[in-house]
């Protein structure tokens, strides 16, 4: 066991949102789940929940109907890509800002 | 405070590689502990070995701890184990004045010449055939021929220490080859030479 | 009580690793090393060590095996020499930034270009800056005790330890030494256990990217940036001499050896010269000390240094400050500089009024030979009245044995 008197300094971390900060300010397209083809949400049971197991930020919640911590999402667009059924589309931030150029 | 100063006795080994002097030296090593020598150093040549070349192992021992591993450059003793070796390598090279040149050899020690030293021959390789060795293995039998000249260690410790070796290895037949070289080595220690045909 | 035996010094640390109930070693064989690794895998192979041994195709790899199973909260363990040492170099800041208590012997050899197989200490100096702690044996019976103390060292300041031996002189040679007791060992070496092992079901990531700065963590803790975390290996490596000291008291009650863990002084409470080298070399002086002592009535004694990283600045400032000459004898160099512990003993010095006059000799680079008598006259003509050099040239490192 380590000597009580040292404190063995070392870069650990448990994987939740903000590990790294408020990183929702980084993203620049934002996942919509599309809760008619969600494969959970459509069948009224925890199933699949693919996009809760690979988010690197802990940021997607194992809901039937699963929601988004926007506040830590950095917009990486894995939940996207492995979404079996493509029931999750990336979609420009700037869309949802009101008054905004739309591309 | 412990004094580094103790003697030391040096032993060079020269042998081929793949002959069997690195175990002899440690045989010898070992049986040197057990009889009160509290420093036994035994150290191969540094670096490569190839089978059949000459290659030399240096064993020193002492009363106590020995401090200085650094190579013998001047020996009391060589031990040769294949009297062709004298063809390519200079075995007195150090040597110091009136030490002991032992050696495997058919030829009598009559045969050799080496003024200024001393010299003990004995066939150690009919002597391990006799005692139920493989023809060629020398390097059990020629520890017995330096127990004899040197009066170093006991023949009963050396041939005791052989058999614990070479245990699950024909140990009885090593250990016997030791006891009849120990029998059958002749020595001239008179230092002045004889006729000379190295 | 257990019986001394006579033995190489590689077979002296395989059988500590033995002791030590290592659980995992993983090694790439490379001389003069290679007999450790055989005998370790001997001992496995024969059921007579427990541990899994991860054969590998690379030095690197056999450090990035015993990074993860150190990680685990396994004991593991490695060897290595010259080149294969360099070779894992990028892994052996990893293992100490990562706080892992690796332990590992390195059977000292030259460097390649050119090649060598021969002993010198260029491959430890090289990886001086790396965070481990590097520890020196002088003979059979250090390399197995050193060996056994590094572990418990290792696991309670979580820092890793070399323990280095010189190859050929030690590792090739055979010398009596005595083999601790198994049980007594058990008594002294706990099992490792570490907080941080990975476990399923406490998932965390270690060492990803570590921003510059502090920043709080999920649960809202403050947690150190890059510089926070090297400040404390730097200060924790400082604090582990302490550590070593006490781990050899307790060594000492439990086997009757050690005494003299950091520095090992011989003759050295009168001496005028004091001489200092690390390994097998602080023995060889001894001889050296002894007759200058008596043919030369030169008052003369050697202090081995058998702790290089953490570097004890302010006890051999306290140990050498009284002499009139310190002659440091090494086989290893900064190069374009100077020796690298002639450098290390000057500047541990500096802050202190009285300092001796300094010698830096650099001996036995490859292999060459280093005859007792070129010490005993090289010592003896350096520290004579009449030889004062300008201090511009008596701070250039002196080659002993050239012979170009």
């Amino acid at each position: 066991m380590p000597d009580p008197r040292f404190k063995i300094l070392t870069s650990a971390s448990t994987s939740g949102p903000g590990d790294a900060g408020r990183t929702g300010s980084w993203r620049v397209e934002r996942p919509v789940i599309d809760m008619s083809r969600c494969i959970p949400a459509k069948a009224g049971k925890h199933a699949c929940h693919l996009c809760w197991l690979l988010c690197p930020d802990n940021v997607v919640s194992k809901d039937l109907e699963p929601e988004i911590d926007l506040e830590y999402c950095k917009g990486c667009g894995i939940c996207a890509q492995e979404c079996p059924v493509q029931a999750i589309a990336m979609v420009p931030d700037a869309d949802f800002i009101e008054g905004a150029e739309r591309e | 405070m412990q004094q580094t100063n103790d003697q030391i006795i040096q032993i060079r080994w020269h042998g081929r590689g793949g002959q069997g002097a690195i175990t002899a030296a440690k045989v010898v090593a070992e049986a040197a502990f057990r009889s009160g020598y509290g420093g036994a150093v035994m150290a191969p040549t540094f670096g490569t070995e190839r089978r059949g070349a000459p290659v030399t192992t240096s064993l020193k021992i002492s009363r106590s701890k020995i401090y200085d591993l650094s190579p013998i450059t001047t020996p009391d003793i060589v031990v040769v184990l294949d009297h062709m070796i004298l063809h390519e390598v200079d075995v007195t090279s150090g040597l110091k004045p009136g030490g002991w040149i032992i050696m495997n050899s058919p030829r009598m020690v009559k045969d050799y010449s080496f003024p200024g030293y001393r010299t003990a021959v004995a066939n150690a390789t009919r002597l391990g055939v006799e005692a139920g060795l493989r023809k060629g293995v020398v390097n059990t039998g020629i520890i017995g021929a330096l127990g004899r000249a040197s009066g170093l260690i006991g023949i009963d410790i050396l041939a005791e220490t052989i058999a614990e070796e070479f245990s699950g290895r024909n140990p009885d037949a090593n250990a016997l080859a030791a006891r009849l070289v120990y029998d059958a080595t002749l020595m001239d220690d008179s230092t002045t030479g004889g006729p000379t045909d190295a | 009580m257990s019986k001394a035996i006579i033995e190489s010094g590689n077979v002296a640390a395989a059988m500590a690793v033995q002791l030590a109930r290592a659980e995992v070693i993983a090694a790439y064989p490379i001389t003069p090393q290679t007999p450790v690794t055989e005998k370790l895998s001997e001992l496995i192979t024969a059921g007579r060590m427990d541990a899994e041994y991860v054969a590998v195709e690379s030095e690197h790899s056999a450090m990035a095996v015993c990074i993860g199973a150190a990680s685990a909260g396994v004991r593991a363990f490695t060897a290595t020499s010259s080149n294969g040492l360099l070779y894992m170099s990028e892994q052996l800041h990893w293992a100490a930034g990562a706080r892992l208590p690796i332990v590992m012997c390195v059977v000292n050899r030259g460097i390649g270009a050119p090649w060598s197989v021969w002993n010198d200490h260029q491959d430890a100096i090289s990886q001086r800056d790396a965070g481990w702690i590097q520890i020196f044996a002088k003979d059979h019976q250090e390399i197995v005790d050193m060996t056994l103390k590094a572990f418990r060292l290792a696991e309670l300041v979580h820092i890793p330890v070399m323990v280095n031996y010189d190859g050929y002189y030690l590792s090739h040679t055979y010398m009596p030494f005595e083999p601790p007791d198994a049980e007594r060992v058990d008594a002294f070496l706990p099992a490792y256990q570490y907080k941080h092992a990975l476990s399923p079901e406490h998932p965390e990531s270690l060492n990803t990217v570590t921003l510059p700065d502090a920043r709080l963590d999920v649960q809202g803790v403050k947690r150190g940036g890059y510089m926070d975390l090297r400040h404390n290996l730097h200060e924790e490596m400082g604090m582990a001499i302490e550590v070593w000291e006490e781990i050899d008291r307790d060594f000492q009650t439990h086997f009757g050896r050690g005494g003299a863990p950091v520095t090992d002084p011989y003759r050295c409470d009168d001496a005028e010269v004091v001489i200092v080298a690390m390994g097998s070399m602080a023995n060889q002086f001894r001889v050296v000390v002894d007759r200058l002592r008596q043919d030369d009535g030169i008052r003369a004694g050697v202090l081995a240094l058998q702790m290089y990283r953490p570097f004890p600045g302010a006890m051999l400032a306290r140990a050498l400050q009284s002499a009139k000459h310190v002659m440091v004898y090494e086989k290893g160099l900064s190069y374009g500089s100077q020796g690298a512990l002639y450098g290390d003993i000057k500047s541990a010095l500096y802050p202190y009024p009285s300092r001796p006059q300094l010698h830096n000799f650099i001996v036995g680079l490859g292999g060459r030979e280093i005859p007792t008598e070129s010490l005993y006259q090289t010592t003896k003509t350096s520290c004579a009245p009449d030889r004062i050099l300008p201090p511009a040239q008596s701070d250039v490192p002196q080659w002993i044995g050239l012979q170009l």
